[in-house]
């Protein structure tokens, strides 16, 4: 009996430490390229002292790690990195790829484990958590002695990355977000995309857009979701693809119903409360969630998450959707039918989209910090902005990269001034919300979200459940 | 006098060599398990972030467990699940075992029965994850072709759960009947014949001989899969993440969402340690209810 009860203390002790091994044991996997030991004396001079021009010719070979996300973007990056080092023959720079979610816990765990990437894209919706607890190096001082002129980027772009003086990113890219339809299934419908594009929107009944939305829904029988014989049940084609319940911030997936509706998320940059109990966001989240719900326009909320919606669309399940700029090449490449982007509709306070921007930081525990803002610096000038604009993935950041960009989507046959004229129309976007406590308000939301597109709780109840939660973590 | 030296000196020798032997597991319990372990507890009295230096809360962490909502409908979904899959998968088990006991001993039957657990865990939740996808599933693909509604599976909130159990009892039925099928080999078979002479029928004998003599191998398998059941967390990461909303939000999971999502490892060492003692204790009573230790073979 002894025994077998040691035994078993033993397999569970094994449970609760497996958790533990798991998060002190990471290091050896993911080594960082080091330099020789040598280097030790280029290592980060403090940045006020170090006069421009030692900045570093004729030093060590060092490897710099720089971290992304969006396969897209990884050979316009690789081809600035061989561009840099072209310049910097002492630098090279490893561009690191992995999908949204296994990034940002490489990056997290890495820099608990010491393997973090030295410069890595960063998101609004993480940066400032990174920055409270002392990650991030701050740029101020570096771009300060370089002279980097800040007002290059987009109007608002760079703003957003500082925090009481400091600053932890320099902009690369920014995004809007459009319609985005299927041609072939609004010929059929009898649907002009001057239609789409004159569409108005609103959170009572869905406007003229909520009518586009109807006449091209489908059932087996061929009837749209305006004729009474309409059968929801035997949906073949729906008029809307909504990107899934959006968690916090319903970036691609309603923030910009809400927001022309005139909702706002909070009071700016660092605000420590949030709106969600806005009755403006309820409307029109209970809009949007009876899309499926109520009116069987759109995919239940389940088949949305098994494939995106991007999948069910280029997969000819639905004729619109909404998604951002830099989705673009997803929607086009390879899909079997004509697609085109839309203005969004306009509601009750006009169009409004959410204008995010990513950009560079570097790790603190970075061992080559000066070689980081050397390529950090170099990534967010035109002459790297305008190499990534040329491979007509994604708006950078800086003019001159938006005009390559739109000259290779020109020479790709697409037209994309929906995400551009947005971006430039008066009072068209609203930024990103940033506040702290991202990472717990993100999962609370989601959630909530999830519960109203299920139908288990109204728009109005949920939405002050999650208000609740939110603003009791800033307390 | 040398006679009186020897054998302690061969007790001391004997001691050496199990020391010996004993030194590998040994360090490898000591610096896998018992260290981290105690590190464990003591950073649920922590505050942890993981990045920066832990501060000394006391029992803020335990006070925050008890009122937490979330972990009780955590435990509740757990529990939901174990409920779903060890019975159903141990009396599969049981009876695949006593079938391939009587009709088949082919190692090539057992083989294909432990195929499932064989696949890796991850391999196993994607390939059912396809293949129950609510659009372009096959097993959708199925249901609709004989005229069915097609079934949201891993996507609704009342399926959700079902399914991850049956995932788990497909991967753990096969490997838990090759146990009690190796604990079946241990009864006597004139134990059988006896009974049979008597007159008893196959349902008396199951009753009477197999259940009662098997009962130190199924505890066995209880424990081990109670264990395993309660500890589901590679499925639910692969398919559901938790959802939809928090119907599959197991233990688990919600410790990892604390650890890794939210930084909050002060807080998920908490849920760690009151998962262990909840383990022990339910490990416990099986083993002073089921009398494990003896077996009525003796």
């Amino acid at each position: 009996m002894r025994s077998r009860i040691n035994a078993l203390a033993f397999a569970l002790m094994v449970i609760t430490s497996m958790l533990l091994v798991a998060c002190g044991a990471k290091a050896p996997a993911a080594e960082p390229t080091k330099a020789p030991d040598a280097a030790a004396a280029t290592e980060a001079p403090a940045a006020t002292e170090a006069p421009a021009a030692t900045a570093a010719p004729a030093a060590e070979a060092v490897t710099i790690r720089y971290g992304l996300w969006d396969g897209n973007q990884q050979p316009a990056y690789e081809a600035c990195a061989a561009a840099f080092t072209k310049t910097n023959p002492n630098i090279t720079v490893k561009v690191e790829q992995a999908g949204w979610g296994d990034y940002w816990n490489g990056v997290q765990t890495g820099m608990v484990s010491d393997t973090a990437p030295d410069v890595f894209t960063n998101h609004l919706a993480k940066y400032p958590e990174f920055a409270s607890k002392q990650q991030l190096v701050d740029l101020k001082p570096f771009i300060d002695r370089d002279g980097v002129d800040t007002k290059q980027y987009l109007a608002g772009l760079a703003d957003l990355w500082g925090r009481d003086g400091k600053t932890y990113g320099l902009p690369k890219d920014w995004d809007t977000i459009a319609v985005v339809y299927n041609q072939d299934m609004l010929d059929k419908a009898g649907v002009t995309v001057d239609e789409l594009n004159s569409a108005e929107w609103n959170a009572k009944d869905g406007g003229s857009f909520g009518q586009i939305i109807k006449k091209l829904t489908l059932d087996s029988n061929g009837k749209n979701a305006l004729d009474k014989a309409f059968d929801k049940t035997k949906v073949v084609q729906y008029g809307f693809i909504p990107g899934g319940g959006g968690g916090a911030y319903g970036q691609t997936q309603w923030s910009h119903w809400a927001v022309s509706n005139g909702f706002k998320f909070n009071d700016g940059l660092y605000a420590t409360k949030y709106y969600y109990d806005d009755p403006k966001l309820a409307e029109t989240i209970q809009w949007y969630a009876n899309l499926n719900l109520v009116d069987g326009v759109a995919p239940a909320l389940a088949d949305i998450k098994s494939l995106g919606a991007n999948a069910l669309f280029t997969g000819g399940k639905g004729a619109l959707t909404t998604d951002g700029s830099w989705m673009i090449g997803a929607y086009t490449k390879d899909t079997k039918f004509k697609v085109g982007f839309a203005r969004l509709p306009k509601g009750p306070e006009g169009r409004k989209s959410m204008f995010n921007g990513l950009a560079d930081s570097i790790w603190v525990g970075s061992k080559h910090q000066e070689e980081s803002w050397q390529w950090l610096k170099f990534a967010s000038s035109p002459a790297c902005e305008n190499i990534v604009g040329s491979y007509g993935v994604v708006f950078p950041a800086i003019q001159s990269g938006v005009d390559a960009a739109l000259a290779a989507y020109k020479a790709k046959g697409l037209d994309v001034s929906a995400f551009t004229a947005q971006a430039t129309e008066a009072n068209g976007t609203f930024l990103f919300p940033v506040t702290d406590h991202a990472s717990e308000i993100g999962p609370i939301m989601d959630a909530l979200m999830d519960s109203i597109m299920l139908g288990q709780k109204t728009a109005a109840a949920g939405l002050k459940e999650g208000n609740d939660q939110v603003n009791a973590l800033f307390k | 006098m040398t006679t009186h030296r020897q054998p302690r000196l061969a007790a001391r020798r004997e001691a050496l060599y199990a020391w010996a032997f004993v030194a590998p597991s040994l360090i490898g319990f000591l610096v896998f398990f018992a260290v981290p372990s105690v590190r464990g507890l003591l950073m649920s009295f922590t505050d942890w972030d993981l990045l920066r230096p832990a501060k000394f809360v006391g029992v803020a962490n335990y006070v925050r467990l008890f009122g937490d909502a979330d972990f009780r409908h955590a435990l509740k979904v757990t529990a939901y699940y174990v409920l779903m899959n060890i019975p159903i998968q141990t009396m599969l088990a049981l009876g695949l075992a006593v079938m391939m006991d009587k009709f088949s001993k082919s190692t090539v039957i057992r083989g294909i029965l432990v195929l499932p657990w064989l696949l890796p865990n991850i391999v196993v939740a994607l390939i059912w994850l396809w293949l129950l996808d609510p659009t372009m599933g096959f097993l959708n693909q199925i249901i609709m072709g004989l005229g069915f509604q097609r079934q949201p599976f891993l996507g609704s909130i009342d399926q959700a759960m079902p399914t991850i159990a049956a995932i788990n009892i497909w991967r753990h039925a096969g490997y838990t009947a090759i146990l009690i099928y190796a604990g079946l080999q241990t009864i006597p078979k004139e134990l059988y014949e006896a009974a049979a002479i008597d007159g008893a029928n196959e349902r008396q004998m199951f009753f009477g001989i197999t259940i009662p003599l098997l009962r130190p191998v199924l505890v066995f398998v209880l424990v081990t899969t109670i264990i395993g059941s309660f500890q589901i967390f590679d499925t639910i990461a692969i398919t559901t993440k938790g959802g939809p909303v928090d119907a599959t939000r197991v233990v688990y999971w919600y410790i990892y969402e604390y650890a890794f999502v939210r930084f909050k490892m002060g807080y998920a060492t908490t849920i760690s340690v009151a998962l262990f003692a909840i383990l022990i204790t339910i490990t416990f009573i099986q083993m002073r209810y089921f009398n494990a230790n003896s077996s009525d073979l003796d």
